[in-house]
């Protein structure tokens, strides 16, 4: 049983998908507790997978049986292991909270709803766990084709920015195949670790140097990394909030993932930092990407765009932190990884609780918020200083190491570009903070000389419901929880995983 | 390998599907139609479908189906694997086919619920419209 | 040499404040509310008192909070340089605990919950700081601190208040993002620790430039300290209401400050490191500087608060400069400054704000005549004017009379002319107001209406630290005990 149980991380939430959507035809009231019964058995396997691989190493799974390289296997080890569960909890806190939205939505798409959400946590999840190049594909276009039909789900120019994520996506994802088929062209395989083993006498070659470059680039598409992020802002701005809450923590991070992974695992460190030109301008970029999304973060006049234009500076963190080129900045993009995925979750819940009570996430509607809506506004407030990097919330001891790497590699610029982008985070949160503090201007007597200019509603806005609250705050003390055990997380998961040749 | 690289330089089919990516590329970026977008997204994955048939291609070759019994003559009949096509690329080009199906489903449905918002189909009028609202 | 004891006690006592706030949040009567504030008061200062005879024993109290990278850790110490700190932190917030209830029901201000609460965390964050064993926890407190009293200083909600939060964030969190933290990491990445140690941890480890970088990065970076020309959120932040700029703004925050440097350059540097490379001139002209401008400045300003505010970052430069001197007598004089400074700094700020509440006036050329009206007040604030100047008898001259020997044991003459010049200004700027109160004949109708004080609520709090200025003259022995121990320690004596 408990060999089969990296398995059951892909094949219960597939299952469930299908059943979901059967049921929402017949018994829409099922949807919901099959998604939750499927979410639950991926986390439980995801844990109990991550446990096996701290105990006893890495695993790998042979699907049907068949023996690599000729089958599909899954391969586990310490980071991929941690990327599962953190998948997996992300969407399961995100399911909870989705409830609310989805119910109020027309009964058609309850039963679609609930089927793509699960598919597409099929989709990350797979991609994570398959030792396979194509069945990374495939499950890659599982995820994007879920993902789009997600965002398209909202209301006005949501279809639109979906069409626009749809073919920003494909080429995205064809230029990934296409460097596969370079890959197999050259080495005759699509076993990531049969590839490893092959590739080391066909360095030099060009093709093998164009597969690397074209793979990347197909990664960094669907990663937003600038300057390929311009589906980004759109998607996540106008996708219903049940969506955004999974797309936005989970397709960006899966994705630097499988940048990790391809560099470590397929092309090995040796090969993936043997370019100090290449890895210099992918450095650079990432400082580019920093700065970028921080300056259009500064311009958003909308919270949940505010929030897409911080994702693209996170991911130029985590792209500039893997390509540093030394064990510290892996270790500080894996720690990232999981701690933006916590953030970006905190974030974009706090988003959905607003929407769902004021209705738009402009930030002219945020004012006297800390009054009306506390809980939702404390949680906003740790997930912003986890954003800003404050110690003792999580965002501050991934870029520490990120900082420390930067320090080690001598990469001036991406330190400053850190650096610079935790000072405009600092600005943008405090913006929203003081917006929903100082406005409307207190009516007793000190100032308000902006008084009466219609903005009652502000006032009677409400806390949002419960379910959505409590994973809010729930995720929100996580943020600090997850600071606290930085350590753990550090020594005991993500330094098994790295190679031991990566100093 | 070498041989292959410098395949990889000559060969016409590299060429030809190169030539047929870039023109789906083109219209992606170019276009302003959003179905002709569409169709240049198609265009660009049908490139990269070719490239996998044309790797695993060879000439004279034949299908890897085994003509004969496992029994006891089957030895006699040795596999050559120089008289056989891979058929790995086409196998997964299938994948490949279905996932393009699926993506050009899913964008043209997208496209449906654009018309049906805006009216057009064409990006500048969208655009219009959105700055007016 | 000294042993360490481990004790769970600094950690409550830095945990104590941020317990009530729950208590604090949910009190529906202010009586209970406050209640809360003056039990987590009385308990913190028993609690830091508890501590104080293992330090005099000569022991280090520890505690080892969690592990959070590996290798860096979040963890308390309790020593003498700590403690005294703690010590004057502890007792000035039951002081003005007393003082808020007064200044903020006589002018019935909103929020008080939240502000309580606020104030609160900002102790916890202060006492943190005190207790910081090594650079993460004190970057934690710190920050903590900065946050923590942003909804503080806006207090008031309306556009000043709003623009002074902006100024108040951009210039302490900007600096610390921008300088300490990366100050910070070097820090580690050089040496592998970031523990305070009298040795210091960079001795040996780094090129006399990039040590110089160091030093001014965290001078800088730790922008709480008022070194100009990183000061000027100080005198924005006095929009905040005045107990809070009575114990933020002239004890707990801009303390928090100069403590951190004072702790940063003798527990990372090393007193031997910066005399070795003769930083300590470079910080001592970082130092004069702002004495002198921040006095010349202070004289101009009309603003009672605003005027207080300039006296501060002169007189926190001078804590800097009697570090930056190198020798014993000299960082013992800057060491108690902070004591003395905190008890006539927060006796003014007091005075300031029981003048605003019983008659309304903040501007010092409306305050003619007032020593009839405001007599105790306005005592009060001749004492702590005198202890600020630093003279006879009251507190301050005791810590300025350690600075000037320090300036002739370690040859600095410059510094002796600064701080003579600067104690002329100081009087220039404080006497005038006190001479104003008492002989000017009253220009406001209201001052010839006779004896009226501010609400006894006001009033105690700053009789109270009067008082204590004029006790930490004649009895300075607790406090002076207790620095000598930290300068023997971080002189390795």
């Amino acid at each position: 049983m408990s060999e089969q149980l990296p398995a059951f991380i892909i094949v219960a939430p597939l299952i469930g998908a299908c059943l979901i959507f059967i049921a929402g035809f017949t018994r829409r009231g099922l949807c919901y507790p099959l998604a939750m019964v499927s979410m639950v058995v991926a986390l439980g396997s995801s844990i109990g997978v991550l446990h096996q691989v701290l105990v006893d190493g890495p695993l790998i799974y042979k699907l049907g049986g068949w023996d690599p390289p000729w089958g599909i296997v899954y391969n586990v080890d310490a980071l991929n292991a941690l990327v599962l569960a953190v998948v997996a909890a992300v969407a399961l806190v995100n399911l909870v909270a989705s409830r609310q939205f989805i119910d109020a939505q027309p009964f058609y798409r309850i039963g679609a709803f609930y089927a793509l959400y699960i598919l597409a946590v099929t989709g990350l999840m797979g991609m994570v766990i398959t030792g396979d190049v194509f069945n990374l594909y495939v499950l890659l276009e599982i995820a994007s084709l879920t993902g789009y039909a997600l965002v398209a789900m909202g209301d006005d120019r949501a279809p639109l920015s979906a069409l626009n994520y749809v073919l920003v996506g494909t080429i995205g994802a064809s230029f990934y195949l296409l460097g596969v088929g370079f890959l197999y062209a050259m080495t005759g395989s699509l076993n990531m670790v049969d590839i490893a083993q092959r590739l080391p006498g066909l360095y030099g070659s060009t093709a093998v140097f164009a597969a690397f470059v074209m793979i990347m680039v197909g990664i960094w598409f669907k990663a937003a990394f600038f300057p390929l992020h311009s589906w980004l802002p759109n998607a996540y701005t106008y996708a219903p909030p049940p969506s955004a809450g999974l797309l936005a923590p989970l397709m960006t991070k899966v994705m630097i993932y499988v940048m990790i992974r391809m560099m470590l695992t397929v092309f090995t460190p040796a090969y993936s930092f043997s370019f100090g030109l290449l890895n210099q301008v992918v450095v650079w970029l990432a400082v580019i990407a920093i700065v970028a999304g921080a300056i259009m973060a500064l311009a958003a006049k909308d919270f949940k765009r505010l929030l897409a234009y911080i994702i693209v500076s996170e991911v130029g963190y985590m792209v500039g932190g893997a390509w540093l080129g030394n064990r510290l900045g892996m270790t500080g993009s894996m720690l990232h990884l999981v701690n933006d995925a916590a953030m970006t979750l905190c974030v974009f819940l706090a988003a959905a609780a607003l929407s769902f009570r004021l209705k738009d996430t402009k930030l002219t509607s945020f004012q006297g918020l800390f009054k009306t809506m506390p809980f939702t506004m404390g949680a906003l407030v740790i997930g912003g200083l986890s954003i800003i990097g404050v110690p003792p919330t999580c965002g501050f001891f991934s870029k520490w190491y990120l900082i420390s790497a930067g320090i080690q590699a001598g990469a001036w610029g991406y330190i400053a570009a850190l650096l610079f982008s935790s000072l405009v985070n600092l600005i943008l949160f405090f913006k929203i903070f003081e917006i929903a503090y100082f406005e409307p201007f207190s009516a007793h007597g000190h100032g308000h000389d902006n008084g009466g200019h219609g903005q009652v509603s502000a006032l009677a806005v409400r806390e949002a419901p419960a379910q959505v609250v409590v994973p809010l705050v729930v995720t929100a003390i996580g943020l600090v929880v997850l600071g606290l055990y930085s350590k753990e997380l550090v020594a005991g998961v993500i330094d098994l995983g790295l190679p031991l040749g990566l100093k | 390998m070498d041989d292959l690289l410098s395949k990889i330089a000559g060969g016409y089919n590299y060429i030809a599907y190169i030539t047929i990516m870039m023109i789906g590329l083109y219209a992606v970026i170019a276009k302003r139609n959003l179905v002709k977008k569409i169709i240049g997204m198609s265009i660009f994955q049908t490139a990269i479908i070719l490239f996998y048939i044309s790797i695993g291609a060879k000439k004279g070759a034949t299908i890897p189906i085994l003509m004969h019994d496992h029994g006891p003559e089957a030895a006699e009949h040795a596999i050559k694997a120089a008289d056989y096509i891979n058929p790995l690329p086409h196998v997964l080009m299938l994948t490949a086919i279905v996932v393009a199906v699926a993506t050009l489903g899913v964008a043209l449905s997208l496209a449906v619920k654009v018309y049906q918002r805006y009216g057009t189909l064409e990006e500048p009028e969208i655009q219009d419209q959105i700055n007016k609202s | 040499m000294e042993h360490s004891v481990n004790s769970i006690v600094p950690l409550l006592a830095v945990l104590v404040s941020i317990a009530v706030v729950p208590g604090l949040a949910s009190a529906r009567w202010p009586n209970v509310r406050e209640g809360f504030t003056f039990a987590a008061g009385v308990i913190k200062l028993l609690l830091v008192i508890s501590l104080v005879p293992a330090v005099l024993a000569g022991q280090v109290v520890l505690c080892h909070v969690v592990e959070v990278l590996p290798g860096v850790a979040i963890a308390l110490k309790v020593d003498a340089l700590g403690l005294i700190f703690a010590l004057v932190a502890s007792i000035l917030w039951i002081v003005t605990s007393a003082y808020s209830i007064g200044y903020m029901r006589g002018l019935d201000e909103h929020s008080q919950t939240r502000y309580y609460s606020f104030f609160a965390l900002a102790l916890s964050a202060t006492i943190g700081v005190a207790f910081s064993a090594n650079l993460l926890t004190l970057y934690l407190f710190y920050e903590m601190l900065s946050l923590s009293t942003w909804p503080l200083v806006t207090h008031h909600q309306d556009r000043e208040a709003r623009s002074s939060g902006r100024k108040y964030l951009l210039y302490i969190v900007g600096s610390s993002i921008g300088l300490l933290l990366p100050a910070v990491l070097i820090t580690y990445g050089l040496a592998g620790t970031g523990e305070f140690s009298a040795a210091g941890v960079l001795a040996g480890k780094a090129p006399y430039w990039l040590v110089l970088v160091l030093m001014l990065m965290y001078v800088f970076g730790l922008a709480k300290a008022g070194v100009m020309p990183l000061h000027s959120w100080l005198p924005a932040a006095m929009v905040a209401p005045t107990p809070v700029s009575a114990l933020l703004h002239a004890v707990a925050v801009v303390k928090v400050g100069v403590f951190s440097i004072v702790r940063v350059l003798t527990g990372i540097f090393g007193v031997g490191l910066l005399a070795e490379m003769d930083l300590g001139l470079v910080l001592g002209y970082i130092a004069s500087f702002t004495v002198i401008v921040a006095s010349l400045i202070a004289l101009s300003q009309d603003e009672l608060k605003r005027r207080l505010a300039f006296s501060t970052i002169g007189q926190l430069s001078y804590i800097i400069l009697g570090l930056s001197l190198l020798v014993p007598i000299g960082v013992t004089g800057g060491v108690l400054h902070i004591v003395m400074h905190a008890f006539g700094k927060i006796t003014l700020f007091f005075c300031a704000g029981a003048i605003f509440v019983a008659t309304g006036r903040k501007y010092i050329s409306q305050m003619n005549g007032l020593g009839r009206r405001m007599p105790l007040t306005l005592t009060a604030f001749l004492v702590g004017s005198l202890s600020v100047i630093g003279l006879p008898p009251a507190g301050g001259f005791i810590s300025k009379w350690f600075l000037l020997v320090g300036t002739m044991d370690a040859h600095r003459v410059v510094f002796m002319v600064v701080l003579l010049v600067s104690s002329l200004l100081n009087a220039a700027y404080f006497l005038p107001i006190v001479y104003r109160g008492f002989f000017k004949k009253a220009t406001e109708p209201e001052f010839q209406m006779g004896f009226k004080e501010a609400p006894s609520w006001c009033l105690a709090p700053l009789l109270i630290t009067a008082f204590c200025s004029l006790l930490l003259f004649f009895y300075p022995q607790p406090f002076l005990r207790l620095t000598q121990i930290a300068v023997a320690g971080l002189f390795g004596g």
